[in-house]
């Protein structure tokens, strides 16, 4: 068998592969999103330009202080998260008790800021990130050649997005975020520091934007301006799979990222839109997303 | 065994507000250890404000509102609560995202001494086996059992209960009375909201009446019968 559906089979699964990475980052990144609006209900708008962080902290990490890719996939997280943490302190936190529509001005203005910052200091055009040296080369599969980083890629994010999702929904500290989640004062009068676990909370969900970056930073050119693209598709895939929903948008971030990924083997004009195709026939049928909960 | 004579709570010239709205004006009570007291008095008369007020969930307080000696007026929500204090709201609060298990368990401890789970599985057999249940397909008196079953695990020595009867059948609200009772058996200070009477007057040692954000009067349990005709006009009955 050398086709699928009069497709050749290298072109197939070239395609699916590609659509496997990029939803491991839709995956990432909308995952991060959720988490943030089910505590914080903060529309986080800032998320692409911390994805955008992530990737620039290892690269600077890099030239200027010598970090490797393995520190940096710690590191950088750590960094733009305490960025995230002093984000909420001073601003977000004054946000709560407003609408949606405040939280949602104030971190698209900070996205607009923060890109416009590094645009200032390193260009608009990309920068290169090496492959560490581990992950170099690829694997001959006889059917397919698979990048091994590529290959990384899915399997690093897929780790993250269970772990979380398995610290979430199995665990102590996962109960007090879901309890926080719904009625944030009533988990308070019983005694838990929920001012504290909110700040964490973004912390956290900025962090994985920035894990993200770090690890597209060797497959895409580091700019200023790579995460105002993927930030817009990442949020239909929040939207589709439903606003707050941990597992909902792990699965709807890789399964769209394929449904992407196939459009462009079988009509490619469509394949930039077919996300927003599928996002407006979601909210014709299930407003609250495949995977949220009707309010 | 409780020391009757030692202040557990003192609320004194105690004002709360919601956004502008002035809910409580001035309330003052007292509640020394082992008691059991209620707050009496027609809906919107301030007594639900009052518990909450005293855990810090009205958005602006003043006044003085002292637990166990120590001064909370100023302190945030999770600080008041560990100094043990168990809260049961009007609404139950079971979270519906949490297995019964998980709501159980979920709440810190804020004392020493908590009731092990044998025994509050004795007390509220209902709760004994339903663990992996989510907590809120538990029938209404499993998840007001469960409400109370989990403040009873933190330690908490001062129990602060909302309405615990309300919209409840007869057997159930027999058997909570007889929890109560045991509770207050262990020695446990318990303040009630409730609007059930003919439940809370064989349980409580005294009564406050509030009215308006105010409380206009107390009644000592031994003084009930001949207050009954005051208090049937207070509460509007």
């Amino acid at each position: 068998m050398s086709e699928v559906f009069g497709i050749p089979i290298q072109a197939f699964l070239g395609q699916l592969l590609i659509g496997l990475i990029n939803g491991s980052f839709y995956a990432i990144l909308s995952l991060g999103l959720a988490v943030i609006f089910g505590l914080l209900n903060i529309i986080n708008f800032t998320h692409g330009a911390q994805y955008m962080m992530g990737a620039f902290v290892a690269w600077m990490g890099l030239k200027y202080l010598g970090i490797n890719y393995w520190a940096a996939l710690l590191l950088s997280p750590l960094v733009v998260g305490l960025t995230g943490v002093v984000i909420e302190r001073l601003c977000l936190r004054r946000l709560y008790q407003l609408d949606h529509l405040y939280g949602l001005l104030l971190t698209f203005g900070l996205a607009l800021v923060v890109e416009g910052l590094f645009r200032q200091g390193y260009g608009i055009s990309g920068l290169s990130y090496p492959v560490p040296k581990l992950l170099q080369g690829g694997e001959n599969l006889g059917f397919m050649y698979l990048p091994i980083y590529r290959a990384w890629v899915v399997v690093a994010s897929l780790v993250v997005c269970f772990g979380t999702w398995y610290v979430i929904e199995r665990t102590k500290l996962g109960a007090y975020l879901r309890a926080g989640t719904e009625n944030p004062r009533l988990l308070q009068a019983f005694g838990i520091n929920v001012p504290v676990m909110v700040t964490l909370t973004y912390g956290f969900g900025v962090a994985l934007a920035a894990f993200a970056g770090v690890l597209a930073a060797p497959i895409y050119q580091v700019n200023p301006v790579m995460g105002s693209n993927l930030v817009i598709v990442v949020f239909a895939v929040v939207v589709i799979g439903g606003m707050g929903s941990i597992f909902g948008s792990i699965v709807t971030g890789l399964g769209l990222g394929v449904v992407e990924g196939l459009t462009k083997v079988f009509y490619p004009e469509a394949s930039a839109v077919v996300v927003f195709v599928i996002m407006a026939l979601v909210l014709l049928v299930r407003p609250a997303g495949l995977f949220g909960r009707e309010a | 065994m409780p020391d009757a004579t030692r202040e557990i709570l003192r609320v004194a010239d105690l004002h709360a507000f919601y956004g502008e709205s002035h809910v409580l004006h001035g309330v003052d009570f007292i509640v020394s250890e082992g008691e059991l007291v209620t707050l009496l008095g027609r809906n919107g008369a301030g007594r639900t404000t009052t518990l909450k007020a005293v855990l810090g969930l009205v958005d602006r307080r003043s006044g003085s509102i002292s637990v166990g000696g120590a001064e909370t007026v100023a302190l945030p929500p999770h600080r008041i609560a560990r100094l043990g204090i168990g809260y049961c709201p009007e609404e139950r609060g079971i979270f519906s995202s949490l297995t019964v298990e998980e709501n159980l368990l979920l709440l810190p401890e804020v004392g020493a001494g908590g009731m092990p789970l044998d025994e509050i599985y004795e007390m509220f057999p209902n709760l004994r086996g339903r663990g992996a249940t989510q907590g809120t397909r538990l029938s209404g008196g499993e998840q007001q059992m469960l409400a109370l079953a989990r403040i009873l695990r933190t330690g908490a020595r001062l129990l602060l209960l909302d309405e615990i009867t309300e919209g409840l059948a007869p057997v159930i609200v027999q058997s909570l009375g007889d929890a109560i009772r045991r509770l207050k058996e262990h020695g446990f200070t318990i303040v009630m909201v409730e609007q059930n009477f003919r439940f809370a007057a064989p349980l409580a040692d005294r009564h406050y009446v509030m009215e308006h954000g105010r409380v206009i009067e107390m009644i000592r349990k031994e003084e009930l019968e001949g207050k009954m005709a005051a208090l049937h006009e207070y509460l509007g009955v």
